[in-house]
């Protein structure tokens, strides 16, 4: 069931004293489990873990046509789903607003911090480049799932194999794999969502908190303090000063938090 | 005497891959488990029995067992587009008439059972993974359930039958290419329950792959059991 | 299976023999099946005097006439509250079943949608469940916090005769009503105790189904009384 108006009370109280329920401080996540290569057959793979958020991550290249603005660049193409397999909350269907709006987060994150090299990618200018795709699934919804798809995004692009391309006969052979790397960059976007509840700010929700939530906004934070990518969602506004608060944050939360990933990215 | 078939990964014609199953995987279900043939990973998770949306499609004498299967597109080699597909219909479907002989929910009118199934992994017999996790996760939700069901792919290379197909023998191309013949059972009650063919069979052979499969599933229905059983450890009387 | 003192249980899955024997008698969650009682669901098997019956140790949660349910208004009709309490279907609580006189313009004013109820279950028929809030302890729920744990491990919250929840009421402060929903109601003088309360019950149902839980409960008391004692004297 949704949290009550009782409970979400309580939270906006606790938190008024700067506490959380779990006792945790507001830049603080819940203990992250990363597993790589959990899909042989994806380049790359992964199961991300916060608390008991679950999501599942997977890269799969192909070879095709550049687009005719950028005859010389890869592409990248990033689609999450939320499935109702994940959450009482989720139906059946195709994806709506959350589900795009999530996919569509991550892509900008990825895509404007030029953590994936573009020019790399390319095979032969205006004829043919790989195009990478990054799918997202929700497998148990407790909070968070858009941070847990940005981890899982740059790690499963981090561990990822370039399949082998036979440029004689203009085939991706999928099964055969290299041991060369997606061409990534060392500017590596951290997805921050913070969470605006009440007057207060913090990261990482549990389910309960972020029904809370009035509004949210998600960075991708790299090298500590750049970003290059910035979604407010939610309808609640905020004033200057708590923009200024929620940056603050986002940076301590970088700082308290890119140590417990940073081994997975190596 | 004919000679040992020799299967391309070194398996006895009746052996299954390695299995695992485990109950429990998704906390935010009512019944959740994950099940493996080797290579091949399926997760279900189980909703119910809860009022059915749209009002129109609730059926008012009994319960309703509502079964999707989908793949990651990163499951296999060529990338598939995220959404559902014929195929994945079908699949969907035909678990559902897999997986009904053994519930009973009649006794909840108006509502569904929402079966959710997922292939993380695949190297060939997905829907077979995906209906031994499927009746985990609903013995798990504690549906009202007479038996399990069990399911487990007979191939056919050539002209030899071989127990749980894996994804290179799916595209065996010698003599008579590859025939594919998934089934499920209820696992006790040795029902049929789901019978698939893709390929070219002799009615004789047929039902020597019938008598292959039923005795497979026992295997299959051992790692069921256990992954249930072992669901809860140390059960204690009361305090 | 049973021991001497008929307390010996197993977990069972759906189809498996229980016990074979004539004068076994199918309890809830079995089936007769000539001489045997197998297992009609996925639980924990008990038998005592002869009847056997699998309890169940997951799934939803299905409303039986009596129970004490907490639920949220979810809708209001002209002659009463609808009632989301988690189960298959929603719950109707009519304005006959409230404790006073209620016009049908003061419905929404009275309980609004989002509000938090306790109420009874007044019966529990194939599509509808009606409620009351005529008793005593039942009505709107105002102050306090509400957490949701699966149904099957509410009678272990409880425990034998409540002695179970008394521990947790006495040791924590708080005033709590359990839901056979699985939505427990705590309030206290203090969100510490109602944070203290809520992580009791947590520790309570990671261990359901062991045994000396009441032994275990109350030393896990005193270790954490000792942890906050410390903290406290840490901050201070």
């Amino acid at each position: 069931m949704e949290t009550s108006k009782l409970t979400i009370n309580r939270i906006k109280e606790y938190l008024s004293q700067g506490k959380r329920f779990d006792g945790r401080k507001p830049e603080e996540f819940r203990e992250i489990f990363i597993e790589k290569n959990i899909s042989k057959k994806a380049e790359g793979s992964v199961r991300v873990k916060i608390g008991k958020t679950e999501v599942l991550v997977g890269i799969k290249l192909d070879v095709g046509e550049p687009y005719p603005d950028s005859k010389d660049k890869g592409n990248l193409i990033t689609s999450a789903e939320l499935l109702p397999l994940s959450s009482e909350r989720f139906e059946l269907g195709p994806p709506k607003i959350d589900a795009i709006e999530l996919g569509r987060i991550i892509d900008r994150g990825v895509r404007e911090s030029k953590f994936i090299d573009f020019e790399k990618l390319c095979i032969k200018e205006g004829e043919k480049v790989w195009t990478v795709y990054i799918d997202i699934y929700s497998i148990n919804d407790d909070g968070n799932l858009l941070d847990a798809a940005g981890i899982g995004a740059i790690v499963a692009l981090k561990n990822a194999k370039m399949p082998k391309y036979d440029e004689k006969e203009e085939t991706v052979l999928f099964d055969e794999k290299t041991n060369t790397s997606v061409p990534l960059s060392d500017n590596i976007p951290f997805s921050i969502t913070i969470r605006k509840i009440g007057n207060k700010f913090l990261v990482d929700p549990t389910i309960e908190e972020e029904d809370a939530e009035e509004t949210r906004i998600t960075m991708g934070v790299s090298k500590g303090d750049i970003m290059s990518s910035m979604q407010k969602g939610k309808e609640t506004s905020l004033t200057i000063e708590q923009v200024s608060e929620a940056l603050d944050l986002a940076e301590k939360a970088w700082k308290t938090n890119w140590p417990k990933i940073e081994k997975f990215l190596k | 005497m004919a000679k040992e078939f020799k299967r391309l990964d070194g398996r006895k014609v009746n052996e299954i891959r390695e299995m695992e199953a485990k109950v429990g995987i998704v906390p935010n279900a009512d019944g959740s488990a994950m099940f493996r043939f080797g290579d091949t990973i399926a997760i279900a998770a189980v909703y119910g029995p809860k009022e059915m949306h749209p009002q129109h499609s609730q059926d008012p004498s009994t319960g309703v067992l509502r079964c999707t299967y989908n793949m990651l597109s990163f499951s296999v080699s060529e990338r598939i587009r995220p959404g559902p597909s014929r195929r994945s219909s079908e699949i969907s479907k035909i678990t559902e008439w897999a997986l009904k002989p053994i519930i009973d929910i009649e006794q909840f009118p108006g509502t569904v059972v929402d079966v959710h199934i997922q292939i993380v992994q695949a190297d060939a017999s997905t829907r077979c993974a995906g209906i031994n996790a499927a009746a985990l996760a609903l013995a798990h939700a504690g549906i009202p359930m007479r038996d399990l069901v069990s399911s487990i792919s007979i191939g056919k290379l050539d002209k030899q039958l071989v127990v749980d197909v894996n994804k290179l023998e799916e595209d065996w191309e010698e003599g008579e290419g590859a025939t594919d013949i998934p089934f499920a059972f209820t696992s006790q009650g040795n029902e049929v329950s789901l019978m698939q063919l893709d390929g070219k069979i002799s009615m004789k052979e047929y039902k020597e792959a019938v008598k292959l499969a039923h005795e497979a599933i026992k295997k299959v229905y051992e790692v069921q059991k256990k992954a249930l059983k072992d669901s809860i450890k140390d059960i204690g009387g009361e305090d | 299976m049973t021991t001497e003192n008929n307390e010996s249980r197993k977990i069972v899955i759906p189809g498996e023999i229980i016990v074979s024997g004539e004068d076994y008698l199918p309890g809830e969650g079995t089936e007769k099946k000539g001489k045997n009682i197998v297992a009609a669901r996925y639980g924990l098997a008990e038998e005592s005097n002869r009847l056997v019956k699998v309890i169940a140790l997951s799934g939803a949660y299905f409303p039986r006439g009596g129970n004490v349910v907490i639920g949220k208004v979810e809708n209001i009709t002209f002659n009463g509250w609808i009632i989301n309490i988690g189960s298959a279907a929603n719950a109707f609580l009519s304005v006959s079943e409230y404790p006073r006189y209620v016009r049908s313009d003061e419905i929404e004013e009275v309980m609004s949608i989002g509000d938090m109820i306790v109420a009874k279950v007044l019966g529990a028929r194939r599509k509808s469940i009606d409620l009351t809030v005529k008793s005593r302890g039942l009505g709107k729920l105002t102050d306090g916090m509400i957490i949701e744990i699966n149904s099957n491990k509410v009678p272990r919250v409880i425990g034998k005769s409540g002695s179970m929840v008394n521990i947790i009421k006495e040791e924590t402060g708080c005033n709590i009503t359990v839901g056979q929903n699985g939505l427990i109601w705590l309030k206290g003088n203090s969100i510490e105790e109602e944070l203290l309360a809520k992580k009791a019950i947590q520790f309570i149902i990671d261990r359901a189904t062991t045994s000396g839980l009441t032994e275990k409960i109350q030393e896990w008391f005193k270790k954490e009384k000792k942890q906050i004692k410390k903290e406290k004297g840490d901050e201070e």
